[in-house]
């Protein structure tokens, strides 16, 4: 420890996890820095390319976009674009926005308010069927609603509810029930059961445990299920698609699709919407970026 | 309401909590039978939600597809009556689903592997300090949050004749001769290999942050021990810090296996309006059963051979990475 000390001044940002300062315990030669340095903008460029594109696609008119002659950075900003793309033909882009919203939000909220409990008693409690309850989260962690879509389709035909948004939250909420489940485990089972039992001891009920004691303790949990239930929801395809076929119903990923194909595609508004509908999430995942791993794999990377 | 209930059952369960972790289970097993069915009651109210809906709309819909492959349905969704295997029949004797079948395995092999080796490059630049790292780390995110039917269809946009801008750079650098193009998103096999390359960088992120984890677990010492010995860094890669990433590589390979298995959206922008059979995957050509040809009861023949598929990969995950371990 104490002949690791010196190097450690030298990183940048105080990164004090002593794995963390492995790589740098002697001192790194300048060229070699500006090498790493190097790699990590090449890297970065590779990665915002994409979204580079869109978001300068987004501020060219029609006639740009479309040129045979590209250029590949706008002449001119048309900042007006992302205020006349709401109202393209297409699809109604309003409303797709709304149903985006509404069946993340809805669905984010139907998964915090199922799995907490489920979590937390799983996490604390011993009962029959324990193990056989984590282990069915386990498999329908693994299971997406593009596999089981013809069945969904059915089903949800049968029960009168198809292309309604009600059909979708269910849907999103029950493919993303398991990992909510599994995160908020593992933190309500890193609470020292010592703290609930002092508060039992003092009269408090289960609820009251859990909602003053334990939930102010497992928030990162809860939050890191929160952002990755919401942000599936957000990009859900596959079952949005087949369920919901009125056009004012399908969420943006589904109605965006229809411009593909068409004889003249307004990419422009594509990319606008795209830009739109991308910032919020990614903010939300760089949110939580020290826990995304810990979040997916949950339990499974030591 | 419950709280009753819950009084009673805490100190039981307490205690029966605190045995099998130290003793072992063998000790508890005579006392159990008997409580067994209170405390699974008093479970309930907790666990029951979740239950709800993993049957609901996970497990019975499933049930629901393994019904509806033995059955003709009618295109205006009307049941007529069993038809034994026929659904099966007619999906294996498509023409074209043995080709789909060859395609849908090479779409996920090549797409894991190139993830996986690119993503190992993409740890070690992204766990050596430098300045900057952390706007780095967090621009790798981005194609994880954003939603993969946007992320492809900028590279749809950007191979299109003339007017991409992929097109174009290619053409710059004299890769194509003509602005006209390649044709990339009009004849199937170059638009598949295109949706190859969206699928790989989609799939980076997550993969290179679960690797970034493992090596995160790799011990300093070791490595320091290594180079005492006098390996450098090649070997020191290849005999200490690969092996020590087995964990992390087993759960992003089999999770990725799943997710490109399932993946729909670049397949359907990417390849959608090719007319033909001739760049599908299973799950796509799922999807124009449902869509294209309003055939649910084949479609759902087709996704319980799909089913089938992912119960496999999940039994190998559940048995190599052994998710349960810690519970």
């Amino acid at each position: 420890m104490a002949v690791t000390a010196p190097a450690f001044e030298t990183i940048p940002a105080p990164a004090t996890s002593a794995r963390k300062r492995r790589y740098t315990e002697d001192q790194v030669p300048f060229g070699k820095v500006l090498v790493r340095m190097v790699a990590g903008l090449i890297v970065l460029l590779v990665f915002i390319l994409p979204y580079v594109i869109m978001f300068f696609g987004s501020v060219k008119t029609k006639a740009q976009i479309r040129s045979v002659d590209p250029t590949y950075f706008p002449t001119e900003w048309h900042w007006e674009n992302y205020i006349n793309m709401w109202s393209t033909p297409e699809t109604p882009l309003v409303q797709n926005l709304i149903s985006t919203i509404i069946i993340s939000v809805f669905a984010t909220l139907l998964v915090l308010l199922v799995a907490m409990p489920a979590a937390y008693y799983t996490a604390r409690m011993q009962f029959p069927g324990r193990m056989v309850f984590l282990f069915l989260v386990i498999v329908t962690q693994m299971l997406q609603p593009a596999v089981l879509t013809s069945g969904l389709f059915r089903q949800f035909v049968t029960l009168g509810m198809i292309d309604t948004w009600a059909a979708m939250i269910f849907i999103n909420a029950a493919f993303n029930l398991s990992f909510a489940v599994w995160i908020m485990h593992s933190f309500f089972a890193g609470i020292p059961k010592e703290v609930d039992e002092a508060a039992q001891i003092d009269g408090a009920g289960r609820l009251t445990v859990l909602f003053r004691i334990n939930l102010p303790l497992v928030w990162p949990g809860i939050v890191t299920a929160i952002v990755f239930t919401f942000v599936a929801c957000w990009n859900e395809f596959a079952a949005s698609l087949v369920i919901l076929s009125t056009a004012g119903n399908q969420p943006l990923s589904v109605a965006l699709t229809k411009f593909v194909g068409q004889y003249e595609t307004s990419w422009h508004y594509v990319f606008g919407v795209s830009i739109v509908a991308i910032i919020p999430v990614v903010i939300l995942f760089m949110i939580i970026e020290k826990r995304l791993v810990g979040g997916l794999t949950a339990g499974s990377v030591k | 309401m419950s709280t009753t209930t819950d009084a009673s059952s805490i100190p039981e369960a307490g205690a029966a909590e605190r045995r099998p972790r130290s003793g072992g289970p063998a000790g508890t097993d005579a006392a159990k039978p008997r409580k067994g069915g209170r405390e699974l009651l008093a479970s309930l109210p907790w666990i029951g939600p979740a239950l709800i809906l993993i049957f609901g709309v996970v497990l019975f819909p499933a049930v629901v597809m393994f019904y509806n492959s033995t059955r003709d349905i009618s295109i205006s969704g009307l049941d007529k009556g069993s038809v034994g295997f026929d659904n099966y029949i007619e999906v294996f004797t498509f023409p074209y689903f043995w080709p789909i079948f060859g395609r849908t395995i090479v779409w996920v092999v090549v797409v894991v592997a190139a993830t996986v080796v690119i993503s190992l490059g993409l740890a070690q630049i992204l766990n050596k300090a430098f300045p900057g790292r952390r706007i780095v780390r967090l621009a790798v995110i981005i194609p994880w949050a954003a939603s993969v039917v946007m992320t492809t269809m900028v590279v749809y946009y950007g191979l299109e004749p003339y007017f991409g801008i992929i097109n174009k750079f290619l053409v710059d650098v004299g890769l194509i001769a003509t602005p006209e193009g390649y044709g990339w998103t009009r004849n199937p096999e170059t638009a598949f290999a295109w949706s190859i390359v969206v699928a790989v960088f989609v799939s980076l992120p997550f993969t290179t942050y679960t690797i970034l984890a493992g090596l995160a677990t790799v011990p300093g010492d070791v490595l320091e021990a290594a180079k005492m010995d006098g390996a450098g860094p090649v070997r020191t890669y290849f005999n200490v810090v690969l092996p020590q990433l087995r964990g992390a590589l087993s759960v992003a390979v089999l999770i990725n296996i799943i997710n490109v298995f399932n993946s729909l959206p670049i397949l359907k922008v990417m390849t959608g309006s090719i007319p033909g059979y001739d760049a599908d995957t299973i799950m796509t050509m799922i999807f124009k059963y449902i869509q294209n040809q309003h055939k649910v009861d084949v479609a759902s023949a087709l996704s319980v051979v799909a089913f089938l598929i992912v119960i496999v990969i999940v039994a190998v995950y559940v048995k190599v990475v052994k998710p349960m371990k810690e519970v």
